[in-house]
């Protein structure tokens, strides 16, 4: 029912209209609110909001090409690299300009180590004519072509000048090119030659190892939810605590335990040596594996499937599955058409959060993955840490970010998201 | 107190026994005959041991000791899905993911009834509730007393010979549990369906039941029905838990067939039917109902006993006065009198006499 009477809308005492004067009334509510919420809203718009935010940028930014060699940029422009040609003089004596400055400036290695990702070999080439390049006399010496070649070989080769050209615009695709284990070609965008590719392998393989553990999850995890949910409070708090006694032990002690358990001259090899069904000289190889690592991450992630589990389960009282029974259902019927429907929101709440804290998972397959069993996110911060490629690394954890936006979509079509209970 | 079972019963406990902790008997020895088509309710405090004899019989619990007969046949081994018992629990315990037609084709489902004989028995099940259009909603979209109906007719959809119902009422409002009892009760004897009912609250207990099972301590402490439980109490638990009951106690002084007169603990004495007392001197509480107390000496024998009273207090109650008085140290001494024109308002402070009919006023365990 609304108060909107056919002289138009309600007025107040005062005569403005009521929704005016209510508007106003909770205005000082809602200010109140907004400050009492401030200190958080502050700290995730610096800490999270605003680094994703630059990492998304990264992704794309590219202006130091442009900035570290203006002249070179402009008179590179005109250049057609597939005709067979260096470029002209002018194209040089640009170059000599620019190094000349960015010598001085001390700025030439940066722009080298750029242009290296996409080119190996770029980088010594700037650095070695840096060093002479403060010494150039613009106007005096040249011409350019032939003394840049004459410093270093480099100069002469058009895939270094095509290099130059690709990378010039303030923003590139490369870095998410790079990503998807492409570059740009004679035509274009095309895949990187078959023993240069990496990242969708492991883009793949993290996916699909973050669904094995998820399942793996789901499967150890229900029954010790149900076990929960069903004994009197006091075994519950206590089984509770064994099921939370992982969250206070240190992640690193964990992974490091799977390690002794698991390596050859290990705890489980030994025993299944001394027992006899494995023969000495062909113990199992069970870390530094994909094996290892989804056996040390089901472990590290099980809490995080069985806590939601458990929440949902509480809630279903156990006359369902009398009633169920009373009218006739076997145990099994009446659990799989009466109590596994009601509990699907739970495994979707533990599957949403274990797989996407399982597909950005970084230190379990790092210290147990090996070669094999390493994720996605390992090659991210091999590239931050010590290759320095930011760009290439924000390229990953932005295609990393928009698979999982998509999965969650894809839940959302298809469970959908209201289905999802914490508890 | 029950007689052992007979063995011609629909249902029969027979020296039913049932223990949780091995060291507590939460039923103790019961005896129970329930004969086809009739409606027994179990009523009794919390605690008292009905709800365990349900799920005994329903299945959910096992008995520790004794047999339960179903239909002649022992059941006690029989897994509870294969009983074929409908049942109406206390808070439905209609399946939320299900939309009504559904949760009433499930029984039918696992029975493996095809398509087309599932939906008339469900059609049928839902008109027989009045809830016709109701099939394709969910039951979190209907309200208590629909809700309700839905378990019932989930319950009988099956056709199910016997029907327990575990407290259904108990969450619905005063007005809409008074139409469901009328519901339940004329669904059952249309059917001709035998129905065990769990209630604490005796008033449905009263006006549903062909017999009641008045249980306390695991025991059943009077089986009978509705009038003969509220006006002939066997024992003292049962005349205190049926309807509102004035208690007190004294010594048996004298004893004549089937009147007796009792010697309350202040010396006054009072007329009485021996129910639970055997000799002279032993003490006994009576037991008499506020509405059968008189105060008016016209209406009484010429000979009987009378005690002295004082008002304490006049409650206007619409159709009824509730009068508190003081009688023999007991001030919680209750009478009922009908609003009728001629009727007297006792002034609280007055001192009168009030008296009764022996066959009123009945003498129980101690």
């Amino acid at each position: 029912m609304s108060d909107t009477t056919l002289d138009g809308p309600v007025l107040a005492a005062d005569g403005t209209p009521l929704k005016r004067s209510l508007a106003r009334a909770l205005r000082r509510q809602k200010l109140r609110a907004l400050m009492l919420i401030a200190p958080l809203l502050i700290f995730i718009l610096v800490t999270f909001i605003m680094p994703v935010a630059d990492m998304l940028f990264r992704s794309v930014e590219n202006g130091i090409v442009e900035d570290t060699l203006p002249r070179t940029v402009v008179a590179l422009a005109d250049w057609d690299a597939d005709s067979g040609e260096l470029p002209s003089e002018a194209v040089f004596a640009a170059m000599a300009a620019d190094l000349k400055d960015a010598a001085e400036a001390k700025t030439h290695t940066k722009v080298g180590s750029r242009l290296n990702y996409e080119n190996p070999g770029i980088s010594s080439l700037f650095r070695k004519t840096g060093r002479r390049a403060k010494k150039f006399d613009i106007e005096a010496d040249g011409p350019w072509k032939e003394q840049l070649i004459d410093i270093n070989d480099g100069w002469g080769e058009r895939e270094v000048w095509r290099t130059i050209q690709t990378y010039s615009p303030t923003y590139t695709a490369g870095y998410y090119l790079n990503a998807v284990d492409m570059q740009v070609g004679t035509d274009g965008a095309e895949m990187r030659p078959e023993d240069e590719r990496i990242y969708m392998l492991l883009l793949k393989r993290t996916l699909w190892m973050s669904l094995l553990i998820t399942f793996s999850c789901i499967l150890l995890g229900y029954p010790v939810a149900w076990i929960l949910a069903n004994l009197p409070m006091r075994q519950a708090n206590l089984l509770m605590i064994l099921v939370l006694l992982p969250f206070w032990t240190s992640l690193l002690v964990r992974t490091s335990a799977w390690k002794i358990l698991l390596q050859q001259q290990g705890v489980i090899n030994d025993i299944l040596v001394w027992i006899g069904l494995v023969a000495d000289d062909n113990r199992l190889v069970m870390i530094n594996n994909q094996f290892g690592t989804i056996v040390a991450m089901t472990h590290i992630l099980l809490p995080f499937m069985i806590l939601p589990m458990y929440s949902v389960m509480q809630t279903i009282p156990p006359s369902y599955l009398r009633a169920a029974k009373s009218l006739g259902a076997t145990d099994w019927t009446a659990f799989w058409r009466v109590y596994f429907p009601q509990t699907v929101p739970g495994i979707g709440a533990g599957s949403i959060l274990v797989f996407i804290l399982a597909i950005g998972y970084y230190i379990t397959p790092a210290l147990v993955g090996g070669t094999t069993g390493t994720f996605i996110s390992n090659r991210i911060a091999f590239h931050i840490s010590t290759s320095l490629n930011w760009g290439l690394a924000a390229a990953l954890g932005a295609i990393l970010l928009a698979v999982v936006l998509a999965l969650y979509w894809a839940y959302d079509k298809i469970v959908g998201i209201d289905n999802v209970k914490l508890g | 107190m029950a007689d052992a079972a007979s063995n011609d019963g629909f249902v029969v406990f027979d020296r039913v026994q049932k223990s949780y902790d091995g060291v507590n008997l939460v039923v103790k020895d019961l005896n129970l005959s329930i004969a086809q088509g009739e409606f027994l309710t179990m009523l009794g405090p919390s605690g008292s041991g009905k709800t365990t004899c349900l799920m005994m019989l329903a299945g959910f619990e096992t008995a520790t000791h004794g047999d339960i007969r179903l239909d002649g046949r022992p059941i006690n081994n029989i897994p509870p899905h294969k009983r074929g018992i409908g049942m109406v629990f206390q808070n439905y315990a209609l399946f939320p993911h299900m939309t009504v037609a559904e949760n009433l084709a499930f029984p039918l489902e696992v029975r493996k009834l095809g398509k087309s004989e599932r939906e008339a028995k469900v059609k049928r099940a839902l008109e027989m509730v009045q809830m016709g259009e109701f099939g394709g909603r969910r039951p979190a979209q209907l309200s208590g007393g629909q809700q309700q109906r839905i378990a019932l007719a989930r319950a009988l959809v099956f056709e199910p010979e016997l029907v327990l119902m575990d407290e259904p009422l108990g969450a619905l409002d005063k007005q809409l549990r008074e139409h469901m009892q009328f519901e339940i009760t004329r669904l059952a004897h249309e059917l001709g369906i035998t129905t065990v009912y769990v209630t604490h609250d005796q008033t449905e207990a009263l006006t549903m039941s062909d017999n009641v099972a008045v249980f306390d301590d695991g025991r059943i402490q009077q089986l009978a029905p509705p009038a003969q439980l509220y006006e002939k109490p066997e024992n003292s638990f049962v005349a205190q838990f049926i309807g509102e009951n004035n208690t007190l106690e004294g010594v048996v002084t004298e004893l004549n067939g089937d009147t007796c007169v009792v010697r309350l603990d202040d010396g006054e004495e009072l007329d009485a039917t021996p129910v639970n007392v055997s000799k002279v001197g032993e003490r006994t509480k009576v037991s008499i109902r506020p509405e059968r107390v008189e105060f008016n000496k016209d209406r009484l024998h010429a000979d009987a006993h009378l005690l002295k009273a004082e008002v304490m207090e006049f409650i206007y109650m619409g159709d009824v006065f509730r009068t508190r008085l003081r009688v023999a140290g007991n001030d919680e001494f209750i009478i009922k009198s009908r609003n009728a024109p001629d009727q007297v308002r006792l002034e609280p402070g007055s001192q009168i006499e009030i008296g009764w009919l022996p066959q009123d006023c009945r003498a129980l365990d101690a």
